[in-house]
């Protein structure tokens, strides 16, 4: 036993003192509860791939790779093949990215960079925050009776003049690919507001004072150093959100148009993995379960390699910035 | 009209809810039932009533939908089970202790459409609407629409055809008939609770009765089949569809009890009404089924016939209201003699 470093300490006097055996203990009952929570956590994850992987063998003993590139989903004849479905979840969510991404880190930097009176900010952050809350098929009421009507017109108009561009070469007639991925940005909005937000407040207060000391306008410390500062911290709540859009099911369900077709119009109606899955389950037959849960092993793995890419970029991009 | 549907929807879901939560406290015999969403509202009411009647039988059913509901029953997780469209010979003689297959209501399906300005009484040929739903015919001034309805303005508007997305005893029952009524659309479409519908971007589809209703009401240009108490509900415009005597009937009580009149049951209750032949049916009406094992213990088997006598005697008199079609009479003596196999 080493020597008590602090034994000479006057403990009665000090308000420095080396932690009690009760602090020392819950520490690290704490931290093993923690790691064990990892482990299930992991454990969890396998758990459920094993579960799916096991209902899927005999899908994917049958249809092999051909499931991933045929587009029929035929219950009579037993043909299942899910490509018009990766399309449309990758489509739409993607999209869903491009705007709820641009949307989420414009309001995240609007909210942290003083534009607004603090108390204002709060509350304009807990409204963004409760977002969230509020349940998906909700969501996709809203998408039917509000988004669609609002957005017919508009959509009309523009494949009436601008018809030869591919992604307008439809009318939109109801449910479809524009609505579906508005409503999803609208849904990973709060996701990627919230986490940006957090990146930009860890950004030092100094590194700003340092760009205007620079001389930077405001937008200029902004756009060239506090965003590049916190790219990490954005770029996962980006990755976050990517996720949170390829496997949300009931807003997609009611809003896509369930069409198993791939196009690159935006709007015709298509469908989604998660779509598929919500849409067919429910009264599935053994056959046609097989074959769903194969289809659930993809988005898992879609899932799976998105978040996988995510971190792999950022970790390449961090490092190469640390060695600049 | 925005308002009304949505209206309308909120009160289903909340029907729903209410519905699945009913538990009355005090319960000796229990009977658990799942399967068809099609006669939900109706079986759900039924329930409710018979429990109130019967203080020690307590009735629980989910509607998981047709194929949901004969899985369980085959599985033996439940008392009995509903179904749209029956059982086949091959799920029949998976089950041991024997089947009763009772036909307990019946309804129709509508064509439900949007079109400006909103015209009552849209007339439907029988060589135009399986050619809609077969994606032949793709706007509303086709010539054999125009036709039809000459007092009717129709719009120069795509036609938007609004599906079920899940799989679906209304879908099962729709596509039989068309099938049986069009050799292409059998050929091309073919039936079944799924069928591979053409693939056109002005095909949509919607989970569940309530979401084809939200999404035609809300989509000019739309038309879909629903289950004729949803349209009622809604208010929705629904199209008379041309028989086999060549009459447009109204897909309402009157035009099903008319087309049902002439149905056949088989002997063990049975039987489509595919094309129904009579000048005043409707020609996509269809009976729905509860399923019950032959052998069960005494008490479970007693308090099935009491709910089967319940819903036969002071259940059809309030099916009309809610959107149903009463049974026959004639019928009503066969499924009561039937039901005495429940033992």
């Amino acid at each position: 036993m080493p020597q008590n470093p602090f034994a000479h300490v006057d403990l009665s006097r000090s308000i420095s003192r080396p932690p009690t055996k009760d602090v020392y203990l819950a520490d690290r009952s704490y931290r093993a509860f923690a790691v064990a929570g990892i482990y299930v956590l992991l454990a969890l994850v396998v758990y459920i791939l094993w579960q799916i992987g096991g209902a899927a063998m005999p899908a994917v003993h049958d249809y092999h790779l051909g499931f991933l590139t045929s587009s029929a989903w035929n219950v009579q004849t037993g043909q299942f093949g899910i490509l018009p479905q990766i399309w449309g979840t990758l489509y739409s969510s993607l999209f869903a990215l491009m705007i709820g991404g641009f949307f989420g880190v414009t309001v995240a930097i609007f909210l942290t960079q003083n534009f607004l009176p603090p108390r204002l900010a709060v509350v304009f952050r807990t409204i963004i925050e409760m977002l969230a809350a509020i349940p998906s098929v909700v969501f996709g009421l809203w998408g039917i009776f509000v988004v669609i009507p609002a957005i017919r017109p508009v959509a009309n108009w523009l494949h009436d003049v601008l018809g030869w561009i591919p992604f307008f070469s439809t009318s939109l007639s109801g449910p479809g690919m524009l609505p579906a991925a508005l409503v999803l940005a609208i849904m990973i909005l709060p996701t990627i507001a919230a986490i940006s937000q957090d990146a930009l407040h860890l950004v030092p207060y100094r590194t700003k004072e340092a760009a205007y000391g620079m001389g930077a306008t405001r937008w200029e410390a902004i756009l060239k150093v506090l965003v590049p500062a916190a790219s990490g911290g954005i770029f996962s709540a980006l990755v976050l959100g990517f996720g949170r859009a390829l496997g949300e099911t009931m807003a997609l369900a009611m809003l896509i148009g369930n069409s198993n077709q791939i196009t690159l119009s935006l709007f015709s109606p298509a469908n989604t993995l998660a779509s598929l899955l919500a849409s067919n389950f429910p009264e599935a037959g053994a056959i046609e379960v097989q074959a769903l849960m194969y289809a659930a092993l993809v988005l898992l793995a879609i899932t799976l390699i998105v978040n996988v890419l995510g971190i792999g970029i950022l970790t390449m991009t961090t490092k190469r910035s640390a060695v600049k | 009209m925005k308002r009304i549907s949505l209206l309308a929807t909120g009160l289903l879901c909340a029907g729903l809810i209410g519905a699945g939560a009913i538990a009355p406290a005090h319960a000796e015999t229990r009977l658990i039932g799942s399967g068809a969403s099609f006669p939900f509202p109706i079986y759900s009411t039924w329930f409710k009533s018979f429990s109130k009647a019967h203080e020690d039988i307590r009735v629980d059913y989910q509607a998981k939908g047709s194929g949901a509901g004969i899985q369980d029953f085959i599985n033996h997780t439940v008392d009995f089970a509903a179904s749209d469209a029956a059982m086949t010979d091959e799920q029949i003689s998976k089950v041991d202790a024997g089947v009763v297959l009772l036909p307990m209501t019946a309804g129709t399906i509508v064509l439900a459409y949007n079109l400006p300005d909103s015209p009552k009484d849209l007339k439907l040929p029988r060589d135009v609407y399986p050619a809609i739903f077969a994606g032949k015919i793709t706007t509303w001034r086709d010539p054999k629409i125009v036709a039809a309805n000459p007092d009717i303005k129709l719009p120069d508007l795509p036609i938007t055809v609004v599906r079920r997305s899940d799989s679906s005893g209304t879908t099962f029952v729709f596509t039989k008939h068309l099938s049986a009524i069009d050799p292409e659309f059998a050929k091309e479409v073919g039936s079944g609770t799924t069928v591979q519908w053409p693939g056109s971007d002005k095909f949509v589809a919607a989970p569940k009765n309530d979401g084809v209703t939200a999404t035609i009401k809300q989509t000019p240009g739309a038309i879909g089949y629903i289950e004729y108490g949803y349209a009622k509900l809604t208010k929705a415009d629904t199209a008379l569809l041309q028989n086999k005597d060549g009459n447009y009937i109204e897909g309402d009580a009157k035009g099903g009890e008319a087309a049902l009149a002439s149905a056949t049951l088989g002997a063990d209750l049975r039987g489509w009404v595919e094309d129904p032949a009579g000048a005043d049916a409707y020609p996509i009406s269809t009976f729905t089924w509860m399923l019950f094992y032959k052998k069960q213990d005494a008490d479970k088997a007693k308090s099935l016939r009491l709910l089967v006598d319940y819903c036969l005697a002071e259940g059809q008199p309030i099916a009309d209201s809610m959107g149903y079609i009463p049974l026959p009479p004639s019928v009503i003596e066969k499924v009561r003699a039937a039901a005495e196999q429940i033992q």
